[in-house]
């Protein structure tokens, strides 16, 4: 867990004003990508010691979906941006 | 009755007196005064007794280690248990009891413990208390639990109020003893935004005990540098991650009457870009029989008593100590006229320097302090045997260890130091150094120059330019430590963790039993937990475990340091989350229109929904909700649905993202038409449903249930950004922005026709119908939907909040004519179950559409949308899973409970025999019986087949039968009406 995450849009903010939703490195699948690969995507998460990056949802804030990289064991931000632009290959 | 004040001398406001009592009795001392330094002065060294023996014990320390002299002060709702007398600041009124006796602190009969001790060994629970097993909860533990204890809460609420807030500074400095101020000075110099806090209610830590002539300049500069924050009384209590630190401001705990403006605690989180830590050494007890008795204090808490509030622990005082530290505590009580009976060190010389009267013992310890309720004297083993000297006061001092609890709250491990015979934390860590004592360095003039230097790093690594430490470098050269464990030879209990009652042999026994680690050894003993966790004793016992393995402190290693630092207030946490701001209430815009109604109100999360209107000479809620049924099944009625989710969906693509979340189609809705949507979860079940309308090519108007309102614009949200950031489509919630009201009943078009200007025929204004339509001739805007929960003919009304009340008034007023009456949520959900209409109760999280009779709408031609492909799984469409059907009684007269279950008729009453359940159940007035939604496996093809319906908890038995979810009007003919 982090204290303060450094939204793009709203700056350095508690981590109180954010919802965690999770690993953001799953790709959703295709629809015939096969029972394995979705079975994978809906159920099966991997829990990695270092760099992870998360989904945060910047909920009581700015609303953005937002790709947060920490490491699980120092606890350190690497790097906080936009899902939206980060997908699009936008600056976050 | 040997301690006692000093007529001159001290940092006490002689000229004021400060009324308190202890244990009732009034008592009086001065302003600069603790209640531990007020009871000493008044000759009072019996304070408390201890957790398990019921031992006497006195005043230990003079600060936050405090493990012996823990009272309850305050009454009523501010009853405190627990707290250290050596951090309570003297103030008028103050009441102040001790804990854990019984009749008296005098006379106290659990003492008796004492006498059973060899049964109340390490791990006592875990042997004595074995067998029979029923017993622990019943007989032993409500034992133990009456016989061992601390202080009781209080069951009165607190009257006071607490707050939190946010701090931002460039340096956090902790602690305000000579390497703090150092700190703080230097960089308050240098124009950097500096908080210093300390736990104390002045500042100066050492300088004030040592009585140092520069701590009054020092203090005066610090207070006129605008961008340096002070807070006394203040106590940083965790270290947490991005150099967060939470601490607690005691705000007004030191006045008899807090105003009530003001909170009494403050919880602070404080954003610190660097920090100091420069939280000084805690000193050591050392282990000896009988250093409980009171009168054995800390070397450095009895020069401090003396110094600070001019109290002289006895008239004859025995020192032990392995340092410097009591050679300075018996020079100064000799300075105040009290005799040292005998400075006893074990080390093989004495101090350089030592000059004093007092004779010096060295290669010698104290084995026994001796004396009951008080020290009589004590027993010192030499080089010519043991000896007994006269005292009526010991001080004590084992060496020091730096007060590194904050610095390793991230995970930082202590390290041992044999030179300074400590554990150390790392000195520098990204945002945090250690100054001063907390980092090893002993002298004054160290710490001074240590805190400076500290300083000025922090703030080269903030891009401050040259920065001017206030105190220039000093030899930081010191003797190296030696440790010492125990005194051998003690003939009485030798106590290493006071609170807890752990001595010498329960630590041995840990060992001798196999709980030799030092994780093991402090849950076998208890070594180090309550109110103090081991402030005082960890270190001797990691140094007593080290020997009786034969090796190191440093293979032993600490316990783990958590937050928080000290006790924290509950209230501190709360802050002002508590009463009606525990949770804000939610109103809906047409609350006050159901108050003047006389709705009877019922939560629903945060919302305060109206449940029925009662009306004169109904007695019962059931009368109450049968008349609203009846009456709009016949005429009409109106019910507010503002509580409902309602999210605006713009956007050119926003067609084609509800395509995508739900599970049947929108694309294709037109403009001015409403449709029953499915948001299914990825893993194919059923997330949420409501209707979403479409009042233009880009702009969606969507509904959620009441309880999912948030959970589904998050689900958008993040739909829209993460998976598919292509599409233009943006959401807004207007939830509150509109009063929306159901009017249902064969009569409710008639009403409506009145107030609204368009023609709203069945041929204009169809079934599934959404559009802005003008209202009462042009004067206002509202949204029209013909849509029905009741199966009725029925239409919902959105229009701007503030006029929901007056639009309400006037349907009401028009409806008169045709019998409307208000209902409430009961009479809505009575009438959703006769129509078969499903909610959360059958949306459990474990359906599927074709459960509840959907299958039908899931698309098949859309190439994808959220859990379309896991519905598709073999699992998702079996036909025995459990689907939606109704059931109802056999007996009309017979009834039967939600959450009951199906049997198969003529199956006994167990759990394989299971069914289904019954979802949702209530009592129809239409048609005169009980009725249920229920999801029974190969439910559909069993219509018509008897069953059971079993209640387990109230061991009900109702015959039933399976029949449809629809118990009114299967045609729909009403709802096209």
């Amino acid at each position: 867990m982090a204290s303060l995450i450094t939204c793009p849009h709203c700056g350095q903010r508690p981590k109180e004003e954010f919802t965690i939703k999770g690993d953001a490195g799953l790709a959703r699948p295709a629809p015939d990508a096969g029972a394995d690969v979705w079975y994978d995507y809906v159920y099966l998460r991997d829990n990695p010691k270092g760099l992870h990056k998360e989904y945060w949802h910047h909920s009581s804030g700015c609303r953005r979906w937002l790709i947060v990289e920490r490491d699980t064991v120092t606890h350190k931000v690497h790097s906080v941006s936009d899902a939206a632009l980060a997908k699009l290959g936008g600056a976050a | 009755m040997s301690s006692h004040r000093l007529s001159t001398g001290g940092q006490i406001d002689r000229a004021r007196s400060v009324k308190f009592t202890f244990d009732g009795k009034a008592l009086t001392g001065h302003p600069g005064d603790t209640l531990a330094s007020a009871l000493l002065a008044n000759g009072i060294q019996l304070v408390g007794r201890s957790f398990k023996y019921h031992r006497p014990r006195g005043i230990l320390t003079a600060g936050a280690a405090e493990p012996n002299a823990l009272v309850t002060t305050g009454t009523g709702g501010r009853t405190e248990a627990n707290t250290r007398a050596t951090m309570i600041e003297l103030h008028d009124g103050l009441n102040a009891r001790s804990q854990n006796r019984w009749p008296s602190l005098g006379f106290d009969i659990g003492a008796v413990n004492g006498l059973l001790s060899p049964f109340l060994s390490a791990g006592f629970y875990y042997k004595t208390f074995m067998w029979p097993a029923g017993f622990w909860e019943k007989v032993y533990e409500p034992l133990i639990r009456k016989a061992a204890g601390l202080g009781k809460a209080s069951y009165e609420a607190d009257p006071d109020s607490y707050e939190k807030c946010w701090a931002h500074c460039d340096l956090l400095v902790i602690g305000a003893g000579p390497s703090g101020l150092a700190a703080a000075l230097t960089a308050g110099r240098a124009g950097a935004r500096v908080l210093l806090a300390d736990e104390g209610f002045a500042f100066g830590g050492t300088l004030l005990t040592d009585r140092d002539a520069r701590l009054s300049a020092m203090l005066a500069e610090l207070e006129a540098l605008p961008n340096v924050q002070c807070l006394p009384r203040t106590t940083v209590i965790g270290w947490y991650d991005d150099n967060v630190f939470g601490a607690v401001e005691r705000v007004q705990k030191h006045v008899a009457e807090p105003d009530p403006g003001q909170p009494v605690e403050r919880l602070w989180r404080i954003i610190a870009k660097q920090a100091i830590l420069a939280s000084g050494a805690e000193e050591r007890p050392l282990v000896f029989g009988g250093n409980d008795i009171p009168g054995v204090m800390m070397a450095g808490a009895m020069r401090s008593y003396l110094n600070r509030q001019a109290v002289a622990p006895g008239k004859r005082v025995a020192v032990f100590t392995t340092n410097n530290a009591g050679y300075r505590t018996a020079a100064d009580l000799e300075a105040a006229g009290v005799d040292v009976a005998a400075i006893v060190d074990p080390r093989a010389t004495n101090e350089p320097g030592w000059n004093g009267k007092a004779k010096v013992l060295t290669n010698a310890c104290i084995v026994d302090a001796l004396g009951g309720k008080s020290v009589s004297g004590v027993s010192i083993a030499g080089a010519s045997g043991v000896q007994r000297f006269e005292a009526d006061a010991v001080a004590m001092s084992g060496g020091w260890s730096p007060v590194i609890h904050l610095a390793c709250h991230r995970g930082a491990k202590p390290v041992w130091s044999d030179t300074h015979a400590a554990f150390l934390a790392p000195e520098r860590q990204e945002g945090l150094s250690l100054a001063g004592a907390a980092a090893g360095l002993w002298s004054t003039e160290a710490c001074l120059s240590d805190g400076s230097r500290k300083a000025a790093e922090a703030l080269q690594l903030l891009g401050f330019a040259k920065v001017e430490p206030a105190f220039a470098e000093a030899d930081a050269a010191q003797p190296a430590a030696t440790p010492f464990w125990f005194a051998k030879g003690s003939k009485g209990k030798a106590f290493v963790d006071y609170q807890n009652d752990v001595n010498l042999k329960d630590l041995g026994l840990a060992v001798r039993e196999g709980y030799g680690d030092v994780e093991l050894a402090k849950r076998y003993t208890t070594n180090g937990m309550a109110t103090d966790q081991g402030k005082l004793s960890n270190i001797n016992a990691i140094g007593i475990l080290a020997e009786a393995r034969g090796v190191s402190p440093a293979d032993v290693g600490t316990t783990t340091f958590r937050p928080f630092y000290t006790p924290v207030s509950f209230g501190a946490l709360t802050g002002a989350s508590r009463g009606k701001h525990f949770q804000p209430v939610r109103k809906s815009p047409l609350h006050d229109w159901a108050k003047k109604n006389g709705a009877t109100f019922v939560e629903t999360g945060l919302w305060y929904r109206a449940a029925w209107f009662p009306r004169a000479g109904e007695t019962t809620w059931r009368e109450s909700v049968d008349r609203e049924v009846l009456n709009i099944r016949k005429n009409a009625g109106i019910c507010d649905v503002s509580t409902l989710g309602k999210i605006e969906i713009f956007g050119r693509d926003a067609a084609t993202f509800l395509d995508r979340v739900y599970c049947n189609g929108f694309a294709k809705l037109p403009v001015g038409k409403a449709r029953y949507g499915i948001m299914l979860r990825e893993d194919g079940m059923i997330y949420d449903d409501g209707t979403t309308s479409r009042f233009s090519d880009d702009h969606f108007f969507m509904t959620t249930t009441t309880a999912l309102a948030a959970g589904v614009l998050t689900h958008l949200e993040f739909c829209a950004q993460t998976l598919w950031p292509e599409l233009e489509v943006h959401f807004a919630s207007s939830t509150d922005q509109w009063a929306q009201m159901a009017v249902a009943g064969p009569k409710s078009r008639a009403i409506l026709s009145e107030i609204v200007d368009e023609d709203i025929s069945d041929a204009a204004f169809p079934f599934m119908s959404a559009r802005t339509v003008s209202l009462f001739g042009g004067k206002l805007e509202g949204r029209l939907f013909r849509i029905s929960f009741s199966g009725e003919l029925a239409y919902e009304l959105g229009v701007p909040a503030g006029y929901g009340e007056s639009v309400a008034d006037a349907i009401m007023q028009t409806g008169e004519k045709h019998g409307i009456c208000a209902y409430g949520a009961e009479a809505l959900g009575v009438m959703r179950i006769e129509k078969g209409h499903v909610t959360h109760a059958e949306i459990n999280g474990t359906v599927t559409p074709g459960d509840l009779g959907f299958g039908r709408m899931v698309s098949t031609t859309k190439p994808d949308f959220i859990g379309k492909v896991m519905l598709a799984r073999e699992g998702m469409q079996a036909s025995d899973r459990p689907r939606l059907v109704g059931v109802k009684p056999l007996d009309p007269k017979a009834s039967f409970r939600t959450g009951s279950h199906i049997l198969s008729d003529g199956a006994a009453a167990t759990l394989e025999n299971d069914q289904g359940y019954v979802t949702s159940s209530c009592y129809s007035p239409n048609l005169g019986h009980t009725i249920g939604l229920a999801l029974i496996k190969n439910g559909p093809e069993r219509i018509g087949e008897k069953v059971m319906i079993w209640n387990g908890l109230r061991n009900e038995f109702t015959d039933g039968v399976i029949c449809s979810p629809v118990f009114i009007d299967p045609e729909n003919e009403k709802l096209h009406a």
